[in-house]
């Protein structure tokens, strides 16, 4: 399938007091029509960054460099009216809380087809009516009452949905979703994977699912990219990486997860803390954390390099991944 | 060893109302928190407490350490109710009973240092200990719990999350309590994190023979934690059952809801399996659905459910399940 | 938790040998402070208030007359060094250099007792009344409303008529009216504060509501406090020069700031030394101030930690 979005040596830097600090480096990736990609990673390790700056949406002492292709056009240095024509048409991205992007003074309807005219054309009717079909569409019961109420009347999960539904009237070809469900309890998360996985399907739409949350991703995702310290250390397709891990962190975050239907007497945490930005360890950013390090670990970082044909680690041990066998 | 047959904690018909004001002149509304609550905890067991969010899993928490008055009820521990002691008793008794909460940092007073923080609950409830000895056992218990001896004069914002609720637990375990409630202590940690601070609290538990009380939205992580798991809905209790009958053989529509809702870190299960969502949103706990409660979102919902309210009946296995029906529906997972 | 480990013994020792040698963390405050002295206005301030404060001190030590004095041979003079009247004299020969640190020192130290007064009073005011809540809040915070309604200026007469003419203690009694906005204003905090975890945290740790009040509430009422005292202290020198322009405040020969400007307005064209002095060190001492109390805002901002 065609790739929709292409991104390549993406690095974000801010600026501090009397120093700079580099939350996202070289981020390469490429997402394709209809696929959803999940991005894993503890708090701090980039996610978010990485994802504002292709949106454009960087804190103002960030700084973006690097490509981010959109078709045929880099969205990353475009100028700020430019992005606009972009944004909310081509790619949207909806957040952990929907309310920080819902005006709550308008109606929804009104927040909604303003959307419409304004990328689209449409005039008022017929957006309208546009909308009413996409809250119907994201599972809104009553949409012609419900498109009446202010964010404020609808709950959480209700407003998510309009989120997705906003995001989604243009069928932008890409959609950023940012910890979307985090802040939802669980019947009503479920609800939503199972929309997105609808969502997909149907428009065609490319899904990047930002989470912290092995189980969500199992659940919808069809490759994945686990970020640790601001880089990529391992992508692949879902299935390969859940069954058959091939770097450190990513088998520590499966072992450190909870699974409902197996009771294990006790997890398998990696241990020590995630590191600070400010102060990423030399040589391979994990290697504190690491039960597999070797002398090289401490002072050669590892380049992300391919392993087999459709997956890519970044890790310089190349046995097998055991605990056991660590002495 | 431990006497696990004996109940530690009593729950008797415990009730919890909040006034919610409807402005100057209006009557206020009554929030039903939580309806009718019985269950027992047996020394030496975790009891999990699931449930979705504002189901009144931190009232309950809160009531039975006496933090809140219940309106009605009674919390009897080791035999004795103690919803009406005077603050003295009362305070003799904080020993055994401790609380961890979700916030690590706002859980800590921010102008304290670490050591001052973890002496706390010594300081008040048991002014004999002298300093020197309160400073040793604030060492050994952040031994206990990971933290190392040169810490103790920082403070909680030099923390990162996992170190601070380390900080929590300390000074929850240092009075020696037999009973901690432990309200969502890993939901704002990150996974890995996560995973070490249940490693801790099974270890410590075994270590001091701890009953814990574990609060959770989060199924898998109760039901990794927990022996037995009550279930609450809307203020209710609607299942209490050992954890793997629970989720082997759940009997109630709510609790089969949750289960098939959990998501799980494992993608070829994860296609396979069919989520039953819920239709609809929890109802406003203001105003609640006559009958049984969840019969707003219950599939298995018959006319005769808004009618009777199902009380909490004890079934085989020592279970309680609160639902009309639950002899005739079959819930197994994959049914 | 007896003998958790077989460390025990290892661990006292450890224990003693740390009393003294574990590291110190950052507190709070020691980072508010290292904020406040990044800021360059803040830090100048500082200085030339210290300064101030010595030389008020110290000065009238140094100088050949006192501020009591009258120099009959110089009365409504312009400075005049060869005599030791270096800002002039007043209109009774006074030196008015002498007169003027004189004067400042009243002026601080009434600044001083009523802000010290209205502080304590605010703080335990506003923190009972909010941590307990109800209907004890709502009694005492409508006493506050009340004296908040009545007239200022009729207490200051009522205080004089009481207290007589001795600055210091109408300043306490300045101070015991003051206390108003401190208490609203820590009574709010209170709310907020009474909501965090840790409170709770302390509560289920047996803590009694005033251990509460005093050990978790109130160290943390730092921020709004010091930097309302700021805002107090000018506001006081203010109400002081109000005063003395009436005729209430600081008796002769003493003097205060706002007196002497106030003796020194009428005059200013023909005298202008006797306006200019007093003027100089108020108008310094109200702007350090104010820059003063803007750094410690922004030191002080939770949002930055
Ligand atoms: N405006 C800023 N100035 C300086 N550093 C920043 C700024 N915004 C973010 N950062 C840093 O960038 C890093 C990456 O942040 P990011 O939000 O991408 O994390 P994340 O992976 O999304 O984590 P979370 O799961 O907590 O959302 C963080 O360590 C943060 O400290
Ligand atoms: N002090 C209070 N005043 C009024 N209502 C309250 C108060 N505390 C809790 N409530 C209400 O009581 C209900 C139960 O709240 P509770 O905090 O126990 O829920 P919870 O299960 O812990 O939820 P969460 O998962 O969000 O923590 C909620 O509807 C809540 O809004
Ligand atoms: S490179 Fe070394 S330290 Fe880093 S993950 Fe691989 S084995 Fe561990
Ligand atoms: S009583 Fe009726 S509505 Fe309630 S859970 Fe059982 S079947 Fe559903
Ligand atoms: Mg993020
Ligand atoms: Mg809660």
């Amino acid at each position: 399938m065609a790739d929709v979005l292409v991104v390549d040596d993406l690095d974000v830097t801010f600026a501090l007091h009397d120093s700079e600090v580099k939350a996202v480096s070289d981020l390469d990736f490429t997402l394709a029509e209809g696929e959803t990609l999940a991005v894993v990673g503890e708090s701090g390790s980039g996610k978010s960054q990485a994802f504002l700056s292709i949106m454009g949406l960087l804190a103002r002492n960030g700084k973006a460099s690097g490509r981010a292709m959109l078709g045929d056009v880099n969205l990353i240095g475009m100028a700020p009216d430019r992005l606009d024509t972009h944004r909310g048409k081509d790619i949207a991205m909806i957040f952990q809380d929907p309310m920080t992007s819902l005006n709550p003074t308008l109606k929804i309807k009104t927040q909604l087809a303003e959307v419409l005219v304004r990328h689209q054309g449409y005039d008022k009717d017929k957006a309208n009516r546009a909308v009413i079909e996409m809250l119907e569409r994201v599972g809104i019961p009553e949409p012609v009452k419900r498109a009446n109420a202010y964010p404020h009347e609808l709950s959480g999960g209700m407003r998510q949905r309009v989120m997705i539904a906003m995001a989604l009237l243009c069928k932008p070809k890409v959609l950023i979703a940012d910890e979307p469900t985090t802040a939802l309890d669980v019947t009503v998360q479920a609800q939503m994977l199972d929309l997105f996985k609808n969502l997909t399907n149907d428009f065609g739409t490319a899904l990047v699912l930002i989470t912290h949350d092995l189980g969500v991703v199992a659940g919808v995702a069809d490759r994945m990219m686990v970020m640790y310290g601001g880089r990529c250390i391992e992508k692949g397709p879902t299935d390969t990486l859940f069954y058959d891990p091939r770097h450190p962190y990513t088998l520590g975050l499966l072992h450190s997860t909870p699974h409902v239907a197996k009771r294990a007497k006790r997890l398998d945490p990696i241990q020590g803390l995630p590191p600070s930005l400010e102060h990423l360890p030399r040589g391979c950013a994990f290697h504190p954390r690491c039960a597999f390090r070797f002398e090289r670990c401490f002072e050669e970082r590892p380049p992300l390099l391919p392993v087999e044909d459709v997956r890519e680690k970044a890790c310089w041990y190349q046995g097998e991944l055991k605990y056991e066998e660590v002495a | 060893m431990l006497d696990r047959t004996e109940d530690l904690l009593k729950i008797e018909n415990l009730s919890k109302n909040f006034s919610i004001s409807a402005g100057l002149f209006a009557r206020p509304f009554q929030l039903r928190a939580l309806q009718d609550i019985n269950f027992t905890v047996k020394r030496g067991e975790t009891l999990g407490i699931v449930g979705e969010s504002g189901c009144g899993k931190s009232t309950l928490g809160r009531c039975i350490l006496q933090l809140l008055a219940p309106d009605e009820g009674r919390v009897l521990w080791l035999g004795q109710d103690i919803t009406k002691l005077p603050a003295e008793e009362m305070r003799q008794k904080r020993r055994d009973l401790q609380i961890i909460f979700q916030d690590p940092l706002a859980s800590l007073n921010p102008r304290m240092t670490v050591g001052e923080i973890i002496a706390d609950p010594l300081r008040t409830l048991m002014p004999e200990v002298n300093a020197k000895e309160r400073r040793e056992r604030v060492l050994r218990t952040m031994e206990a719990v990971g933290l190392l001896p040169e810490m103790i004069n920082r403070y909680p914002h030099e923390f990162s999350g996992g170190q601070a609720q380390r900080i929590g637990i300390a000074r929850a375990l240092i009075s020696e309590p037999k009973l901690i409630v432990c309200d969502e202590p890993v939901s704002a940690l990150d996974v890995s994190i996560q995973a070490q601070i249940l490693n801790l609290l099974s270890d410590l538990k075994d270590e001091f023979g701890l009953t814990l009380i574990f609060i959770s939205h989060n199924l898998s992580v109760v039901r990794h934690v927990s022996d037995r798991i009550l279930v609450l809905y809307l203020g209710r209790i609607v299942e209490l059952a050992d954890g793997d009958d629970l989720y082997d053989d759940p009997k109630h529509p709510y609790t089969r809801a949750l289960l098939t809702a959990v998501p799980i870190p494992d993608p070829k299960r994860a296609r396979q399996r069919t989520i039953e969502g819920l239709v609809g949103e929890i109802p406003s706990p203001i105003n609640q659905p006559s009958g049984c409660t969840f019969r707003t979102r219950c599939r298995y919902a018959e006319e005769r459910c808004a009618q009777v309210r199902p009380p909490l009946e004890v079934i085989a296995g020592g279970r309680n399940v609160a639902c009309i029906r639950w002899q005739e529906l079959d819930l197994k997972p994959g049914a | 938790m007896a003998g958790i480990t077989g460390k025990d013994a290892a661990l006292t020792a450890y224990a003693n040998a740390l009393a003294n040698e574990a590291p110190k963390g950052r507190s709070l405050t020691q980072d508010a402070l290292r904020r406040l002295f990044n800021n360059k206005a803040a830090l100048v301030s500082i200085f030339v208030l210290i300064a101030i404060v010595l030389f008020a001190l110290v000065g009238p030590y140094l100088l050949p007359w006192t501020y009591d004095k009258v120099d009959w041979s110089a009365i409504r003079k312009p400075p005049d060094w060869a005599k030791g009247h270096y800002f002039g004299t007043d209109q009774n020969g006074r030196d008015m250099l002498a007169r003027t640190l004189q004067g400042t020192q009243m002026s601080l130290l009434v600044a001083a007792v009523a802000t010290v007064v209205s502080v304590v009073i605010g703080i335990l005011y506003g923190a009972i009344a909010g941590y307990f809540g109800g209907k004890i809040d709502a009694v005492m915070m409508r006493f506050v409303d009340i004296m908040y309604a009545l007239p200022y200026i009729l207490f200051v007469i009522i205080l004089v008529v009481i207290f007589g003419r001795s600055p210091v203690l109408l300043f306490v009694g300045i101070g015991c009216l003051e206390w108003l906005t401190m208490a609203r204003i820590v009574r709010g905090q209170t709310l907020s504060i009474k909501q965090r975890e840790f409170i709770e945290a302390a509560k289920a740790g047996g803590a009694g509501p005033f251990t509460i009040i005093f050990r978790h509430i109130v160290p943390n009422l730092t921020g709004p406090v010091v930097i309302y005292a700021t805002l107090t202290v000018p506001e006081i020198i203010l109400t002081e020069s109000f005063l003395s322009y009436l005729g209430l405040g600081v008796q002769e020969p003493q003097t205060s700031l706002g007196t002497l400007i106030s003796d020194g307005a009428p005059v200013a064209e023909a005298l202008p030394w006797l306006l200019f002095t007093p003027a100089a060190i108020l108008v310094v001492m109200l702007l350090c101030l104010s820059y003063l109390g803007d750094g410690l805002r922004d030191a002080l901002d939770p949002k930055d930690r």
